[in-house]
């Protein structure tokens, strides 16, 4: 286990660890609290997905949280009963009367989400330069258009309510543990090592015979699964599902997560969770309003966000890649051979 | 008959998307930055305009200019400047964190929702013009955007400044390296970016006769599709594209099956990415942007 190549394991153990000790302490304190908490965890699982694609390819995908909606909406339409399904939407008879149990339904849909991101990704992994990012924000707009549209299958503008709301504590504790264990798998592999190695050098990739488009492929249908686990579980957390709650602002803060941690460690995609959870968090107090003496002091809403963007701001600015850069968190490393070899593996 | 109201339509529509690429593309040529809050600039715009609804029509005009011109110099020095060296991608999200910024600002003062702005209410009314009934909006829009391009055409053409801007567009080191002053060629297509930003501002206020934080959303998403099938970093190309995109919106509209029309913009999105796979570096590529090795 001391070889270099278990290294990401190491990194993923402590920060499970870390989640544990979390969770544990998030079971004593109130239950407002403890939404905190379930709604953090939720949201790594899918900033952690979107790692997997983004930190390891360089590239940027806006894309990522209509692989949430299409996760969410599927579940839904899994899991809610025959009655509501027959007054909020128009499905067939057989999926209409279909009422899955959801440890059942959530490995089907992540399984689907899976197929799909395959169907897209298989086409869109061959634009190269600014042309893949862009489409993937047309995949975003087009996910977001058909959701709020398409009335017999998504409710259209109306929100889908009823949703059995599973998400707790450890459902969302497992659901983190699985996205840190699949990134830490494939990151053990050749595949993440090559797609790393397009990174930072797509001539020097291909000229060394990576194929890029497969690589891309492989991680792309990877993290979609990951962000539809985050998709399904947010929905079940919330217990309502809407067109609008994934769009561009849900887009901003998963990145703003992403980007501020440092996106290309796994380590930085959960710290910037935190970071910019805890920050949200403190914002949303003073919004409800802060007591000093017997004045109460609120601020207006909106200021949450515009914390988050100048934080983001900043961060760009002073630390542009992200506050841990490429920094993992690992055991300590006792011999200089280890130190090379991962000097090589980074770099 | 049907198909000449159509193309009017396509036309006018297409003359605004195509000011509002070409802000988009002019900063992307100078600096190869995607600026996703130039949708903020057109809101920003909107937002004197309800303001200021009530004074000469001079007034306004010219406060909606300087605003929206003082604030995208505002947005480079604060945001974008600091971040010259970075790549497109960090340069993106930079934007994407400044929009969000400029929004919530404007929802933490005026609140989310959407306020009434009785702006030149007469240019609803229509003109008989051989047995068609144009709005007068779309023919002023018409105008307003040749107008506004001739005039771009001569300046990039005829003056110091403009010569300087292609040349950083060319490529932006060598033009450094014969005297061309970054800050201030940057400066300069920023400024001209609100300009052409308030345009659209305007557009959009007295056709919606409204204005809301998120104003400038759908635009920007427009003005980037657009921008891309023009070929990113040639502005010609970024005017062509906003045509494109207006008469492949109009025709959508006008030729859909109706229960297939809410989803226009899906159709949109969905040629444009088929067109990515035809053109990825656009229909103009400036001979700048091609990959050397």
């Amino acid at each position: 286990m001391s070889d270099p190549v278990f290294r990401p394991l190491h990194t993923a153990a402590i920060l499970i660890g870390i989640l544990l000790a979390v969770v544990l302490v998030a079971t004593q304190v109130a239950p407002a609290m403890q939404r905190t908490v379930i709604e953090a965890l939720v949201k790594l699982i899918v900033v952690v997905g979107l790692y997997i694609f983004v930190g390891n390819s360089g590239v940027f995908s806006f894309g990522h949280v209509a692989f949430m909606a299409i996760g969410g909406y599927m579940s839904a339409i899994l899991t809610l009963s025959p009655e509501r399904k027959h007054t909020l939407l128009a499905l067939p008879a057989a999926l209409e009367a279909l009422q899955l149990p959801w440890p059942v339904a959530v490995p089907i849909v992540i399984v689907a989400v899976g197929l799909i991101a395959l169907l897209i990704g298989w086409p869109l992994c061959r634009l190269r330069g600014i042309a893949l990012p862009m489409a993937t924000f047309a995949l975003l707009v087009i996910t977001y258009v058909i959701a709020s549209n398409w009335q017999q299958v998504t409710g259209g503008r109306q929100a889908l309510v009823g949703l059995p709301r599973f998400t707790g504590l450890w459902v969302a504790f497992g659901g983190a543990v699985i996205a840190i264990v699949v990134a830490a798998l494939y990151a053990m592999t050749r595949h993440c090592l090559m797609l790393r190695c397009s990174r930072e050098s797509e001539v020097a990739a291909a000229a060394t015979g990576i194929d890029l488009e497969r690589e891309r492929l492989i991680a792309f249908v990877l993290s979609a699964m990951v962000a539809a686990l985050g998709g399904v579980l947010f929905s079940h957390f919330i217990g309502t599902i809407t067109a609008n709650s994934f769009y561009l602002d849900l887009t901003f803060v998963t990145l703003t997560m992403l980007v501020a941690g440092g996106m290309r460690s796994l380590t930085g995609a959960c710290l910037g969770v935190a970071v910019i959870a805890f920050v949200a968090e403190v914002f949303r107090a003073i919004e409800r309003g802060v007591s000093l003496g017997d004045v109460t002091i609120a601020a207006p809403p909106g200021l949450q966000e515009i914390a988050l963007a100048v934080i983001l701001l900043a961060i760009l600015i002073l630390r542009p890649e992200g506050l841990l850069g490429s920094y993992e968190i690992g055991l300590p490393r006792r011999h200089a051979a280890d130190r090379r070899v991962a000097a090589k593996q980074e770099g | 008959m049907i198909f000449a109201q159509n193309a009017i339509d396509a036309v006018s529509l297409g003359a605004v998307y195509a000011l509002a690429a070409l802000g988009i593309g002019l900063i992307f040529s100078v600096m190869r930055l995607i600026n996703f809050a130039h949708g903020e600039l057109i809101m920003a715009g909107g937002f004197t305009l309800y303001g200021l609804v009530a004074q000469p029509l001079l007034v306004v005009i010219l406060a909606v200019l300087i605003v929206t011109a003082v604030l995208a110099l505002g947005m480079e020095r604060i945001a974008f400047r600091p971040l010259r060296k970075a790549n497109p991608a960090t340069l993106l999200i930079s934007s994407f964190a400044v929009s969000y910024l400029v929004q919530h600002i404007v929802l933490m003062i005026f609140g989310s929702r959407a306020m009434g702005v009785p702006f030149l209410p007469e240019l609803g009314t229509s003109v008989e013009f051989l047995g068609l009934r144009v709005p007068r909006l779309q023919i002023v829009t018409i105008i307003t955007t040749l107008v506004l391009m001739a005039g771009l055409v001569a300046f990039f053409r005829f003056s110091r400044i403009g010569l300087q801007m292609r040349a950083a567009a060319e490529d932006f080191t060598m033009a450094r390296a014969v005297g061309v002053r970054a800050n201030r060629v940057i400066a300069f297509a920023f400024a001209i970016s609100g300009i052409l930003a308030s345009m659209v501002s305007f557009y959009l206020v007295a056709q919606t006769g409204s204005v809301s934080y998120k104003m400038g959303v759908n635009m920007v998403l427009i003005a980037f599709v657009s921008s891309v099938i023009g070929g990113m970093g040639s502005v010609a190309g970024a005017a062509l594209g906003g045509f494109l995109v207006g008469i492949i919106s109009v025709s959508l509209q006008a030729y859909l099956p109706a229960d297939l029309r809410p989803y226009r913009d899906a159709f949109v999105f969905m040629i444009f990415v088929l067109f990515l796979f035809w053109r990825p570096d656009g229909l103009l590529m400036s001979r700048a942007d091609r990959d050397r090795v």
